[in-house]
């Protein structure tokens, strides 16, 4: 076994986040290494952002990530606030509470939708993404987008909801409900599913903490950590909403945390939506000073931070950020090794990383060290021990 | 006790300089040679989480700070310490402690140049396996290919 043979696999578009290259080592049908190789999408944003100055930084940090475009600018003006202890006006503080949470709904539905294409129930994927849709047309209504969104801005947001659109987001949220529980009975009825999840990628709480693992990745091993209740930023202190947490640490109690999540982002955009009142939306900070700050949010894939050094000029000296996937996609070196080779591409699929991560795998036979089948072989293989359950069903 | 207290009592000499900038946000000085034993205490007995580390590249050598999250009372305790110098710069691993460590001391070793004495697989993250040996991109000095001089 050799880790300095480099194999290239399929095309790879940096227009998805997150690219990762996977090698897994496999004796047979068991996966016995993986190695893990980041990087294909490094733009080195961290360094861009000591040449801009803040307001462009949010708009910098913006493009890190497509799926969770409004975590990133988020983390970086609390980071900027808790620098110059700036306070942030409550409608403020609501408008990024909505936009964040219907992030997090758009953000698991597009997860649930992939999951449910990697173990070959496609009609879960275009249900779900289906589902999205409307969200992402909210996205649209508040903000003009339905990706970077650019509301936020040091000292508040840059844009107000208007009245006239609060029924459409609450009409929109409230038919969600009947999804999810289909979804969720969908779920938790289907014994293929079960099947092909329950007990599989199994990561336990010990694993989770030396990995520093994060989001619903941590959540599912029972580590009960989500920043919105550990460190209540914005206005989460107000509102009544419980973290979900599931013991089993395998594919199928992620499923059931980001599902049981979503109720939870609808019963804080509806508690917003009623508590926001009238007011200001923007603190119009106008002088830096010299020191340090750091800003974190639950993004919906864990904790994303960010760090910024000022010396009371426009630009920051340092900005550092961590994305929750940093943190994650590590954990796959346990959680895939001893496992089968068709259960790969759903567990490493199931930290939430991206589509093409999982796209660019590849499996070599340990003893003869060549490359036997890429990522769509994979998901193929994944899904075809979904349809042998479901005729042995049948049968 | 309360956490701040309950830390500076475990620590004790340890702390070289105690900073709270906020209620939920303290930083303090530690030595170089002292950072794997405290963060073994942080992460062991205190149960705090490795969140990132943050290095950065001063006139004088290097700063790293290592963020611990406390997720019971929701604090950031980030623990800073300075390497002298920038040839051989070098700090002890915290891969031992715990395996959060691990991608996070590769990005700064390939980015910043700083040696991590015990870590176990010190090898290229984020950057190409073909990067020249002696460019670090994230150093104040690093002159990007177009600004070279021809």
């Amino acid at each position: 076994m050799s880790h300095k043979v480099i194999i290239p696999i399929g095309p790879y578009h940096p227009l998805q986040e997150e690219p990762e290259f996977f090698r897994l080592y496999v004796e047979g049908e068991k996966v016995v290494d993986i190695d893990i190789v980041i990087g294909y999408n490094h733009r080195g944003i961290e360094e861009l952002a000591e040449d801009k100055h803040y307001d462009q930084v949010t708009f910098l940090v913006e493009r890190i990530c497509g799926i969770c475009s409004s975590s990133h600018p988020f983390a970086f003006v609390l980071a900027v606030e808790d620098l110059l202890k700036t306070q942030v006006p409550e409608r403020a503080h609501y408008i990024r509470m909505i936009v964040d949470e219907l992030q997090r709904l758009h953000s698991h539905l597009l997860w649930l939708g992939l999951a449910g294409h990697f173990i070959g129930y496609n009609t879960v994927w275009m249900w779900a993404w289906r589902y999205r849709e409307p969200v992402l047309d909210l996205f649209e209504q508040i903000s003009g987008n339905r990706n970077n969104y650019a509301m936020m801005k040091v000292g508040g947001v840059r844009r107000d909801i208007k009245p006239e659109d609060l029924p459409t987001i609450k009409k929109q949220i409230d038919k969600l409900i009947p999804v999810l529980d289909m979804f969720k009975g969908a779920i938790t009825d289907d014994p293929v599913i079960k099947a092909r999840l329950k007990g599989v990628g199994v990561l336990t709480r010990e694993q989770v903490l030396d990995f520093g693992a994060l989001g619903p990745t941590a959540r599912a091993s029972g580590v009960d950590i989500d920043v919105r209740r550990d460190e209540p930023y914005a206005m989460y202190s107000s509102i009544k909403w419980s973290v979900i947490t599931q013991k089993d640490g395998d594919v199928f109690a992620k499923t059931m945390v980001r599902i049981l999540e979503m109720y939870e982002s609808i019963n804080i955009i509806r508690q917003c939506l009623v508590k926001m009142k009238k007011g200001p939306i923007d603190a119009n900070v106008t002088d830096l000073i010299p020191g340090e700050g750091i800003g974190r949010v639950e993004a919906p894939r864990g904790e994303c931070f960010h760090y910024i050094k000022s010396d009371g000029t426009n630009r920051p000296v340092r900005h550092k950020i961590r994305a929750p996937s940093f943190m994650n996609v590590a954990t796959n070196k346990v959680s895939c090794v001893g496992g089968t080779i068709s259960d790969a591409a759903i567990t490493l699929g199931a930290v939430d990383p991206c589509y093409c991560c999982t796209e660019r795998t590849a499996v070599i036979a340990k003893t003869t060290n060549t490359k036997i089948m890429n990522g769509w072989d994979l998901i193929k293989l994944c899904q075809e021990k979904t349809h042998k359950l479901l005729h042995k069903l049948e049968k | 006790m309360d956490i701040n207290a309950k830390i500076r009592e475990r620590l004790n000499t340890k702390i070289k300089d105690w900073q709270e900038h906020s209620s939920r946000r303290i930083y303090f000085k530690i030595d170089k040679q002292d950072i794997r034993t405290t963060a073994s205490i942080l992460f062991k007995e205190l149960g705090f989480r490795l969140s990132t580390a943050t290095a950065m590249d001063n006139p004088d050598g290097f700063e790293i700070l290592y963020h611990f999250s406390d997720d019971k009372a929701g604090k950031i305790f980030s623990m800073r310490t300075f390497i002298k110098g920038r040839e051989n710069a070098e700090i002890d691993s915290l891969v031992p402690v715990f395996k959060a460590a691990e991608w996070i001391e590769r990005e700064i070793w390939e980015l910043f140049g700083i040696n991590f004495k015990g870590h176990p697989d010190l090898r290229h993250l984020l950057l190409a396996d073909d990067w020249p040996k002696d460019e670090f991109p994230m150093r104040k000095d690093y002159k990007k290919p177009h600004e070279r001089q021809p």
